[in-house]
């Protein structure tokens, strides 16, 4: 087990490793939903909250059950099906106790089944071996981390309505480049801290 | 659209395999290329192509789950109750993909270490839900296997242009043999890092845009 603190895989997860630029998860609706600004707070809220709790949820199931029944090799289908549970049993709970909250996420918490940073962040977790509390430095970094990114990407797309693009590269192939010169901006942090 | 096109000419009964077997083929890899075309399954695209190994492997194991899933929904698609078919699609998917990623694991170590969680996110893989959804359910067995196929070679082959070229400009290198020789070639480091995976993509989509010609945006 490492022994970095949680604190610095936290911040490392936001800068230096995040999840969106340097691992290239949750492109689907990082590139679908980076309209506007105002959607993709609203998606990256949602994320940074689903994130966190599943890769809690995931650390404990796969080291509490699955690691002492001799399943790991079920770790894939067993973090699926917590995931999709755990995102219906919030819609339900934020539906009955908060419905302003509910109107401001509720389209975004289904679509955040399928996104690929949640289950890449509990694949993680596992294959770096982290420790509970650095489980959860990593789930809430990389949450935020993947947060930022989206709205950087929506604000600058939302300038880019007005600019002359050559017509084959409208829309998704300039999105791609412009979030490759983000990526090359963030490798500016990679001196600052590391994890493997 | 395209999709609702294809529905249509599915739709009309002309023998099983005949004609359309042909057409389905030419759909999934050229026409309407999951990857360039429809913009799914992106991340493990960006992710695994910096070398033209790791994306043969790649492209491989996805032909291997979609060509499965696609048999197996298919040929349930009639004992699927309507309201849990995408469980259903998630947990065959899912089986899928721990085979191939045991059998890396066995035979190939070493790539399985390199691929790290990508091989696992061949689930959440937008491009493998969408098929059993959008063609294995409403089409006999044999010609969901050729979408199958079709769907992940068209996949395959981008992913492997992708990893040529960021191999080559990278390193100077194919499978680790150099090809441009150092003497007058520097490496440029930037393409196998994160940035160039996007630059890649991104002009590769927009070449794609281009040779097909202009087409009207009307999504969103």
């Amino acid at each position: 087990m490492s022994e970095t603190s949680a604190w610095v895989i936290f911040i490392a997860a936001i800068f230096t490793n995040n999840i969106l630029l340097t691992n290239f998860l949750g492109m689907c609706s990082f590139i679908a939903c980076s309209g506007q600004i105002r959607t993709s707070l609203g998606l990256g809220t949602a994320v940074t909250f689903v994130l966190t709790m599943t890769t809690i949820l995931n650390y404990v199931i796969y080291h509490f059950v699955l690691v002492p029944l001799g399943l790991v090799h079920l770790q894939f289908i067993v973090f699926i099906a917590v995931i999709a549970a755990f995102v219906q049993l919030v819609e339900m709970f934020v539906e009955r106790f908060s419905p302003r909250l509910y109107f401001a996420l509720g389209i975004f918490l289904p679509l955040i089944t399928v996104n690929c940073a949640i289950l890449g962040a509990s694949l993680f977790m596992i294959i770096r071996k982290y420790s509970f509390i650095q489980s959860v430095g990593f789930g809430l970094g990389a949450g935020i981390g993947w947060a930022v990114a989206i709205v950087l990407l929506a604000g600058l797309r939302q300038r880019m309505r007005y600019s002359n693009i050559p017509e084959p590269f409208q829309g998704v192939p300039i999105a791609m480049v412009v979030t490759g010169v983000l990526a090359m901006a963030f490798m500016g942090f990679a001196g600052m801290v590391s994890i493997q | 659209m395209a999709d609702k096109q294809l529905a249509c000419m599915t739709c009309e009964p002309k023998g099983l395999c005949g004609g359309r077997g042909l057409l389905t083929l030419k759909d999934g890899a050229w026409a309407n290329n999951p990857l360039a075309i429809q913009i799914l399954g992106i991340c493990s695209a960006l992710a695994v192509t910096n070398r033209l190994e790791n994306s043969l492997v790649m492209g491989a194991a996805l032909i291997f789950v979609c060509v499965g899933s696609n048999l197996l929904v298919s040929l349930l698609r009639k004992r699927t109750p309507h309201r849990i078919r995408m469980i259903a699609e998630v947990a065959i998917i899912a089986t899928f993909v721990i085979l191939f990623d045991q059998f890396l694991k066995a035979f190939y170590w070493d790539m399985s270490k390199q691929l790290g969680p990508y091989v696992g996110l061949i689930i959440t893989n937008c491009i493998v839900m969408g098929r059993a959804e959008a063609f294995a359910l409403q089409n006999p067995p044999i010609l969901s296997i050729v979408d199958g196929v079709a769907n992940g070679l068209g996949y395959a082959v981008v992913l492997a242009i992708i990893g040529f070229f960021r191999e080559l400009l990278g390193t100077g290198e194919i499978f680790g043999y150099e090809v441009l020789s150092g003497q007058w070639y520097t490496p440029n480091q930037l393409m196998i890092l994160a940035p160039g995976a996007f630059f890649a993509l991104g002009i590769v989509i927009g070449i794609f845009n281009a040779v097909k010609g202009p087409e009207p945006e009307e999504k969103k």
